[in-house]
């Protein structure tokens, strides 16, 4: 496909930036005396270190997988939940404050309790990432249904659905978008979470990485290659959660009207 | 002057609102919106409801369609009390009741899934054709301007063969042209079908130009204060002595005559 040069020029504008950070970096760790930083160089040694030692692919699909649980489970509660919960007024003010409550615990804080429900492993670390989403899903499910607008609504009953149809036909397209952001900024979420939950709760992935790299030796030029790592990980997810947000019939909202 | 005939036109009786009054409740304080109604409708017959901004009319729609109980009264429709919207009809709410995550085809083939495919797709041919969309088949309603969707929703409504149709200022949203243009297609839509149609709208002209009949509401809590018989026949000629009489007695009636 032909592209004009602005565009070009528009995506090489941050590689560029990321160039230039990247010499600055490398000339102020040189220049030092006192090591505070791996130079990049370095930490393209740990990656290729990394690499051939298998363990990249190794941490970086042990994080995945427990994300993706964790996520997965969390979606697929938080979701029917929260559209049962803001399709009925009465269900919202009984839920509301135990929500409330519970949101703005850090799934940080779980960790002892997870550890001592689940043993230190893979099942805790999914815990503490199901804690991390499901509450921000739960919300914007509820949020989501409230705000689909009573005309469409209307509209489906004055065409005789069924009430299955009227959720199946009407509720579930409005909520579409809402609920795609909102998993959107979840996924971002679980993948914050699960580096925190590896470096205490298990013995694998990129969170164990950056723990057991400094512990074994002060292997800083590890610990940022693993920074790296969850950086653009992290950066690819958002991206394929983005990719779905321009599918067309998702990509309308009712924010004009 | 403008004669008030009370009973409806031809055909017998479709709709009857037997002294509907509606009282809001809301935090505590109880709002008198409609204060004992009563309207006929006619078979067939095309009926504007008029009256000054808030002062119910849209609340009077929607509890003939059934999305409303009255606090008092009934809604009689073919002679049995509405207790609920009917597919037999359908409301049109401006361009807003369009969902946006159809496309045109999928919008005007929404109401039609009790029927058969192949008649499903006869019948979202010829509505796409009636409302000149041909080529937005499969156009997202954000493609489309106001005009279009308000096209789409009307022939989303009619797809199902709707005896009655309620439209709530349906031209509302429209610029001036777009509106005039819409107006015609309505009438010349009314004229094939023969649907009874409920027509509210705050334009008087609107009122005037399309209604068999146009009544005339009162400030809130409403009532109906005057039922006027346009008989001007279509198309109508907007400076004839008569629709200038028509359009005067009803601006009289609201207490807006030479005012502005």
């Amino acid at each position: 496909m032909y592209r004009s040069p602005q565009i070009l020029r528009g995506q090489l504008r941050p590689v560029i930036l990321i160039a230039v950070l990247l010499v600055i970096w490398q000339i102020a760790v040189t220049r030092q005396t006192i090591h505070l930083l791996p130079s990049p160089v370095e930490v393209v040694g740990g990656i290729a270190d990394l690499v051939r030692h298998g363990l990249l692919l190794k941490y970086a699909v042990a994080s995945l997988f427990r994300v993706t649980w964790g996520f997965l489970l969390a979606a697929g509660l938080a979701i029917p939940l929260g559209l049962s919960i803001g399709w009925y007024r009465r269900a919202e003010m009984a839920f509301n404050p135990l929500i409330q409550i519970l949101r703005p615990i850090s799934p940080l804080a779980w960790i002892p309790i997870a550890i001592l429900w689940f043993g230190v492993g893979d099942l805790a670390a999914v815990f503490l990432i199901f804690l991390g989403c499901f509450f921000p899903l739960i919300l914007t499910a509820i949020n989501a249904v409230q705000r689909v607008p009573a005309v469409y609504v209307n509209a489906g009953r004055n065409f005789g659905l069924s009430r299955a149809d009227l959720v199946y036909r009407v509720l579930f397209p409005a909520v579409i978008p809402q609920l795609i952001t909102g998993l959107r900024i979840t996924l971002g979420i679980a993948w914050l979470v699960v580096v925190a939950a590896e470096m205490i709760a298990v013995n694998s992935g990129l969170g164990f990485l950056i723990v057991d790299a400094r512990n074994a030796g002060n292997r800083y030029d590890l610990v940022v290659a693993g920074m790296v790592v969850i950086g653009v990980i992290g950066l690819l997810l958002d991206m394929g959660m983005r990719s779905l947000e321009r599918v067309k019939s998702f990509r309308w909202s009712y924010s004009e009207d | 002057m403008a004669e008030t005939i009370m009973g409806p036109v031809a055909g017998g009786v479709k709709l009857s609102a037997q002294h509907i009054t509606m009282v809001f409740q809301r935090d505590g304080k109880s709002t008198p919106v409609l204060d004992g109604v009563d309207l006929e409708v006619g078979q067939g017959e095309f009926l504007c409801i008029v009256g000054p901004s808030g002062c119910g009319k849209s609340t009077l729609l929607s509890t003939m369609a059934g999305f409303l109980s009255p606090t008092s009264g009934e809604v009689r429709i073919d002679d049995e009390t509405v207790r609920g919207p009917d597919r037999r009809r359908i409301f049109v709410f401006q361009e807003r009741g369009v969902f946006p995550w159809l496309t045109v085809d999928g919008n005007i083939e929404f109401g039609l899934f009790p029927l058969a495919r192949p008649e499903r797709r006869r019948r979202v041919a010829h509505y796409i054709k009636m409302i000149g969309l041909e080529g937005f088949e499969k156009a997202y309603p954000a493609e489309l301007s106001g005009g279009m969707k308000q096209r789409v929703e009307v022939a989303r409504a009619l797809a199902v063969n709707p005896d009655m149709l309620f439209l709530d200022e349906p031209f509302g949203a429209l610029d001036s042209i777009t509106r005039l243009v819409m107006r015609g297609e309505l009438l010349r839509i009314w004229e094939a079908e023969r649907n009874t149609i409920v027509f509210v709208t705050h334009d008087i002209d609107e009122a005037v130009q399309l209604g068999d009949r146009v009544a005339v509401m009162s400030d809130r809590p409403a009532k109906i204060q005057q039922i006027v018989k346009i008989d001007i026949p279509h198309p109508r000629d907007l400076s004839s002595p008569r629709y200038l009489e028509l359009r005067n007695g009803i601006l009289k009636q609201l207490g807006l005559a030479h005012k502005v």
